[in-house]
């Protein structure tokens, strides 16, 4: 089985410039060649005019919801999701049902994915049930293939319980994922807190809630030595927390969700259930320190958080819908349109790094965020041209809560290739 | 009083944010002519014949759930009243757009809708024919409850403009506040609010109000003060120490209303915690006009009734 892609630029290639239209032969799921020109025959030809060739992007957040709520997610159709947005790696996150909290869940979730060609990482928990009460066996989660835990969509309440965490898992080299939240600030919250929430009539989840959950736990890394990743950031106060850590040389890294880096809490004027998300969207000054953030290193990389949800679900009224919107399918049309094409913040380079280098490297896992002769093929072939409205037909998710429903887009991923598979949905 | 030349074309009646000047002040000379009616020996005029009104009451409510039953009444529209808590199946796990269709397949005219959600009307609304009156969403807006405590003002001061007005008590949890406040700043009071800073919701100053800690500083001056209700689950959420400390600091007492002016006026949404954020001297005192307010509400209530079934014929 071979692929040779013409005509195509390469972009995350070391040694190559992104000036140059190349052709990328790949076969049996290895990059064989990068030239001006390849002479080889293939079976497949793919004219990449006008398109660049990226490195298939990496999420350190995503929520395939199996077991336990097949309904929403399953590995399978999360890959999908994955694949049509330009993903061939994932980091599941073990809010499942049971948790994944022990060495049984993490095969069976890695033994789904495996008749799948995309690279699923499951992230354990911390404590057993995600109860912040005991440590879950981290030790066999390792073992079973874990790189990282959270009991994310909880914060781990006990400091102590955090502590020891913390120490064990740098003896593990595990990742320690902290959803910081502290959960008395920000009970019965259902937006972020400020003028809207105020104007709307919602309960709001303050700032300090994360501040508080994030400094603790800077705190706590510091003293530990663990490797410490903070989940999702949110706050202008969040990003100067990490930024003074990082001087200090605290092992912390940070990642921020693209619906974080676009939209403000004014997004929630119409009540519509798809812009509920935990952390909520807060305001200007904070999309502009994530931003900065961003760009001067304090946050590592662009997650997605992809929390997919029943349309039923968040159909109710907007205090009982629940949290979460699905991003693996929008993450780099979102970031492309809004840091690229509108703000020229981020190149497309920078935009690789965010989204597939440096998640690689905080996985471990440096087989991925480039391109280069003789590795395994996991690339996407992109448009940066492409405008596009975003619409719910689009989705390969079992699930199409998504805050960028109706948003005009400017950039698409035309295919992905995974473990040498190609992958176009129409 | 100026009658308005503005004609009501809204389907629905979510919260006074939406409303303009003109709406508010049209709704306001419309219930006028509906005092009337309700002293009649014969309370009842034919505005509403063959109207069908549902009550979705999904919130307990005695005073409303009353004023609103009586308003479509007096108007010959028929009725029926649904009650439930949140925690009945239908708030829990229906969703709202089934609950809409359901209430839209029987052909109703206007629903009038109370629930625990802030903005669960505005959601309904978006699904439904029908006419949607929100009566109370969560912590955020009580149109006619405002309505009823402008029209009542406006009664006893013959204006509103120029007005100083206070609240006093519990403006976080409060959607009777933010409904007044969006109302009376729109017909040009000027509004303060009182409470524990526990209590006052974060930038409340971006509506366009004063904010004080200081009960004397909202009673001195004021034309119209309103409390709200003070409830004891809220000292559990360590919002304030004790009830007792509460009435110490911004309870109204006689002595404290000496500061006022001599023709204030003291209003209450109800239900009333006697004691607590008002003495019992003062809520049946010649200063309060919270039996008026109950009055007024019905009025208020029928011509909201009667401009929006009118937007629909």
């Amino acid at each position: 089985m071979s692929i040779l892609i013409k005509n195509v630029k390469v972009v995350g290639s070391p040694g190559i410039s992104e000036k140059d239209k190349l052709s990328v032969l790949i076969e049996n799921g290895i990059i064989a060649e990068i030239a001006k020109s390849v002479s080889a025959k293939a079976k497949e030809s793919i004219d990449g005019e006008g398109l660049f060739l990226i490195p298939g992007l990496v999420d350190l957040h995503a929520h395939f919801r199996e077991p336990g709520f097949e309904n929403k997610e399953t590995v399978e159709t999360g890959a999908h999701a994955a694949l049509h947005g330009g993903y061939v790696a994932c980091m599941t996150m073990p809010n499942t049902n049971p948790p994944c909290d022990n060495a049984s869940v993490v095969q069976n979730i890695l033994e789904k994915a495996s008749k799948i060609p995309f690279y699923l990482f499951p992230c354990g928990t911390i404590s057993k049930q995600r109860e912040g009460k005991e440590l879950a066996e981290m030790a066999e989660l390792k073992r079973a293939g874990c790189r990282a835990v959270s009991d994310d969509g909880d914060y781990v309440e006990d400091a102590l319980l955090t502590r020891h965490a913390m120490e064990y898992v740098s003896m593990l080299d595990l990742l320690y994922i902290s959803h910081a939240e502290d959960r008395a600030l920000s009970r019965n919250g259902v937006m972020n807190e400020g003028k809207v929430s105020t104007r709307l009539g919602l309960r709001g989840i303050p700032n300090m809630a994360e501040a508080v959950a994030v400094a603790r736990d800077l705190t706590l890394a510091e003293f530990t030595g663990a490797r410490l990743h903070i989940a999702h950031v949110s706050t202008r106060e969040a990003v100067s927390l990490i930024r003074a850590a990082k001087r200090k040389g605290v092992k912390v890294t940070a990642e921020v969700t693209p619906h974080h880096l676009i939209f403000t809490d004014e997004a929630l004027t119409a009540y519509d259930t798809n812009f509920k998300v935990n952390p909520p969207l807060r305001q200007e000054e904070d999309i502009k320190s994530l931003r900065e953030g961003l760009l001067d290193g304090t946050i590592d990389c662009i997650a997605t958080d992809h929390a997919p949800h029943r349309e039923e679900e968040k159909d109710l009224d907007f205090e009982e819908a629940p949290f979460g919107t699905t991003g693996l399918e929008t993450a780099f049309s979102a970031v492309l349109t809004e840091l690229y094409h509108k703000r020229k913040a981020l190149s497309l380079a920078d935009i690789v790094r965010l989204m597939s280098r440096r998640p690689a490297e905080l996985l471990g896992a440096a087989e991925f965020g480039l391109i280069k002769k003789g590795i395994e093929a996991n690339v996407a072939l992109v448009d940066l041209a492409k405008e596009w409205t975003v619409k719910k037909d689009y989705f390969q998710s079992r699930s199409k809560n998504s805050c960028f429903i109706g948003q005009n887009l400017k950039g698409q991923v035309v295919l992905t290739i995974s473990k040498g598979k190609v992958w176009k949905f129409v | 009083m100026t009658t308005t030349k503005t004609k009501w074309t809204k389907k629905d009646l979510l919260g006074l944010k939406d409303l303009s000047r003109e709406e508010i002040l049209l709704i306001l000379d419309t219930a006028k002519g509906f005092c009337e009616i309700s002293k009649r020996p014969i309370k009842k005029v034919p505005a509403l014949r063959g109207r069908t009104v549902v009550n979705l009451f999904l919130e307990p409510s005695t005073r409303t759930r009353v004023s609103f039953e009586l308003a479509e009444k007096r108007l010959s529209a028929d009725n029926l009243t649904f009650s439930g808590t949140s925690s009945s199946s239908l708030a829990k796990g229906e969703t709202l757009k089934d609950m809409a269709r359901n209430i839209e397949a029987m052909n109703v005219d206007l629903i009038v809708m109370r629930h625990t959600s802030s903005g669960a009307p505005h959601r309904l609304a978006r699904y439904l024919r029908p006419g949607i009156v929100n009566a109370g969403d969560g912590i955020n807006e009580h149109p006619t409850q405002a309505l009823l405590d402008m029209f009542t003002i406006r009664e006893k001061k013959k204006k509103i403009e120029g007005l100083k007005v206070s609240f006093i008590g519990d403006i976080l949890h409060s959607r009777v506040a933010r409904s007044n406040i969006w109302g009376l700043t729109k017909l040009g009071a000027e509004v303060t609010v009182c409470g524990p800073k526990t209590l006052l919701p974060v930038d409340i100053e971006s509506l366009g109000v004063r904010v004080t800690y200081d009960v004397d500083r909202a009673i001195e001056g004021a034309d119209a003060i309103t409390l709200l209700r003070i409830q004891l689950e809220r000292q559990k959420e360590s919002f304030f120490p004790s009830l007792r400390e509460y009435m110490q600091t911004f309870g109204i007492t006689r002595e404290r209303l000496e500061r006022a002016k001599r023709d204030v006026i003291i209003m209450h949404p109800g239900p009333i915690n006697r004691g607590v954020e008002l003495a019992d001297d003062v809520a049946d005192g010649e200063y309060s006009v919270i039996l008026d307010q109950v009055t007024n509400g019905v009025a208020v209530r029928m011509a909201v009734l009667y401009l929006l079934s009118g937007a629909r014929s």
